[in-house]
């Protein structure tokens, strides 16, 4: 159990990629962080810069209170859960498991010891002699964590452990992850750009944009304070909408971006807003209404059953605007 | 599978016969022309010849000259194969790193492929040859006489490094291609896994790379044991002192020089034995690990 500390960490591929700049992060001990991101912002590199598998090219890393940029993956005292899960093909369940306590010579007994308890902790003892191909996707990810577990590392480092799986067995597994990190309390970093894991799983989100940290805070600041236009149309099951500030009446601010949640957005005869409604999308637990006010597109949230008139009247939820520098994209201070 | 429809029965069987024609013509028949053979003896004139069991067979089991062509080819595979495979599979190993770099790409491995068995048939015969070589000419500076026309173990050494330089190519690609389909995610996990360089390469690389090996491993064999007939033809020809007649040379040399068909024929029908089995433990094992 460590605590991990990144100070102006960045990264420069051979080819001149720059694919991560200035990071700044701090994950206390036993925390689980969160780094989410759209697809190519450097969330994985960040991960393997920590694992020490990509060379750190700027700033630092730290685990515990070593500074770890010049030592071995091996010597990191961290386990990682690879997106292919990365098991060995040619070794049962149990030597998977043993392969890592084995080269660092672990007493025989201690092996033995710790891969049962992983394995019942995982629901694994039946399946320890098969090798990795007679296991179906959702035990390979068990091993694979089990693979970490067994070593009772400082930290455990996710990549996108849980993208191979179907809808139903990545809820199944996205709650034994949170659980078992509970119970361990070891300190976790946990990649993904699926912002329903990020909602759920952190204890804290980073939010990567291009490279850069957009915002660093709990699922609910992160939510409810955006930092930034990027954030506030990322996080969210439907994305913020995001106007100009003239279309909204009595609000008129030059050079600003005003968001609001579809869910913010609240249907009612004497409301302040009318939308041009273009089409309905059934989401079963609700409706998502589709149109245009002031031309800017807009969604609005409403019941399952309700039927919007033409044009929808509509007002917003009181405190839930969100002011934006139309310039910097940053947040307004002060809403 | 699919079933295809042929809606003239003779069909399949014209299609067919081009490629059977050829295994009757240049398989079938000569290998029965061999079995016949080597239960039959010709007097010393060839005017006639008479059926003598397995007496060819029980006169090589008792023939020092086969006993050593049998020894000389053992060891001559064996080194052969070790070499060509031992030389591939490091140069496979540095190409691979420098492919998951990004510093290679996969398609210029192909050309020393086209280009390798070309330059190493020139290549080897001007670094041995005694007169003119170049190997023999640094050897004699370090005060080490060269001279595989008389040195039996000097001919060894030439006829294996002959034939295992031009296999290397061969199974440096098959190595290359093996190592590269094991995901650098395994190399990875190893490594957060506690395993240095060199524990990876026997318990990741090694074992996952095991089938490529063995399947090398018979089809250089069988190289070394049957194709080898041009090498040793053109430096040795299986001397000083027999030392470099391996089996196949002696089959040849037996019949056509020597004019003793029984004895060749004989020899020949034990090589045959010897691929078959080769083929078939091959296969077995090919089965047995599709997947690990
Ligand atoms: N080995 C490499 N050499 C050069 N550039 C690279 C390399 N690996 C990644 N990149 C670049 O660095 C950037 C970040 O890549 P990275 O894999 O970290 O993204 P990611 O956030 O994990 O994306 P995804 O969600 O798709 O996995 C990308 O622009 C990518 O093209
Ligand atoms: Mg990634």
């Amino acid at each position: 159990m460590a605590r991990i500390t990144l100070n102006g960490v960045g990264k420069v591929y051979p080819g001149g990629t720059r694919a991560v700049g200035g990071v700044d992060l701090d994950v206390a001990d036993g925390e689980f962080v969160v780094l989410v991101g759209p697809s190519g912002c450097g969330k994985s590199t960040l991960l393997r810069m920590i694992a020490g598998l990509e060379t750190i090219t700027e700033g630092t890393v730290s685990i515990g209170d070593r500074v770890v940029n010049d030592i071995e993956p091996a010597g990191r005292d961290i386990a990682m859960v690879f997106q292919n899960y990365a098991l060995y093909p040619h070794m049962s369940v149990r030597q998977n498991l043993a392969y890592g306590l084995k080269n660092r010579r672990t007493p025989a007994a201690e092996i033995a010891r710790r891969v049962d308890e992983a394995a019942r902790m995982l629901e694994l003892a039946p399946y320890l002699d098969r090798k990795p191909r007679q296991l179906s996707g959702g035990q390979r990810q068990r091993v694979a964590m089990g693979r970490a577990i067994v070593r009772e590392p400082a930290a455990f480092l996710f990549d996108e452990p849980l993208s191979n799986l179907d809808a139903k067995l990545r809820g199944v597994m996205r709650w034994e992850i949170k659980t078992l990190q509970r119970r361990l309390a070891t300190t976790a970093i946990y990649v993904t750009h699926d912002q329903v894991e990020a909602m759920t799983l952190g204890d804290r989100l980073v939010v990567l944009n291009g490279g850069r940290v957009e915002q660093i805070g709990t699922p609910l600041e992160v939510y409810r304070r955006p930092a930034s236009v990027f954030v506030a149309g990322f996080i969210g099951s439907t994305p913020m909408n995001l106007v100009r500030s003239d279309v909204l009446p009595g609000l008129a601010r030059p050079g600003t971006t005003v968001g609001i949640r579809p869910e913010d957005l609240v249907p009612s005869p004497d409301g302040a807003l009318s939308m041009q409604v273009s089409g309905i999308e059934e989401l079963g637990v609700s409706r998502l209404v589709h149109g245009v006010i002031g031309g800017e597109r807009v969604s609005v949230v409403v019941p399952p059953d309700f039927q919007p008139s033409e044009p929808l009247r509509l007002s917003v939820r009181p405190g839930a605007m969100h002011l934006f520098d139309a310039a910097t994209g940053l947040r307004r201070e002060g809403s | 599978m699919k079933r295809a429809l042929f809606g003239n029965r003779l069909l399949p069987w014209l299609l067919l016969a081009p490629q059977l024609a050829v295994t009757a013509i240049f398989f079938l028949w000569p290998a029965a022309q061999a079995i016949r053979q080597s239960f039959l003896r010709e007097d010393a004139f060839g005017l006639s010849t008479s059926f003598v069991g397995l007496a060819n067979y029980a006169a090589l089991w008792g023939s020092a000259e086969y006993l050593n062509a049998v020894r000389v080819t053992a060891i001559f595979a064996v080194a052969t194969t070790l070499l060509s495979l031992g030389v591939a599979l490091v140069l496979a190993l540095a190409v691979d790193r420098l492919v998951r770099a990004g510093k290679v790409y996969t398609t210029l491995l192909v050309w020393p492929y086209a280009v390798a068995p070309a330059v190493a048939g020139i290549l080897w015969w001007f670094i041995f040859n005694p007169t003119v070589g170049l190997l023999p000419y640094v050897l004699d500076r370090v005060g080490y006489d060269w001279n595989h026309l008389m040195r039996p173990r000097d001919a060894m050494i030439l006829v294996v490094l002959a034939s295992a330089w031009s296999r290397i190519s061969y199974c440096f690609l098959f190595f290359v291609a093996g190592l590269q389909s094991i995901p650098q995610s395994l190399h990875e996990a190893a490594a957060i896994d506690g395993a240095g360089p060199v524990k990876r390469f026997f318990t990741i690389t090694l074992p996952l790379l095991s089938p490529t090996t063995f399947f090398l491993l018979v089809v250089n064999i069988v190289y070394a044991m049957f194709e080898t007939f041009g090498v040793i033809d053109a430096t040795t020809e299986g001397g000083p002192a027999q030392s470099t007649n391996i089996m196949v040379y002696k089959v040849w040399f037996d019949g056509f020089i020597g004019q003793n068909l029984g004895s060749s024929a004989a020899q020949s029908v034990i090589l045959m034995l010897i691929v078959i089995a080769l083929t078939v433990i091959q296969f077995r094992w090919i089965e047995k690990r599709v997947a690990y």
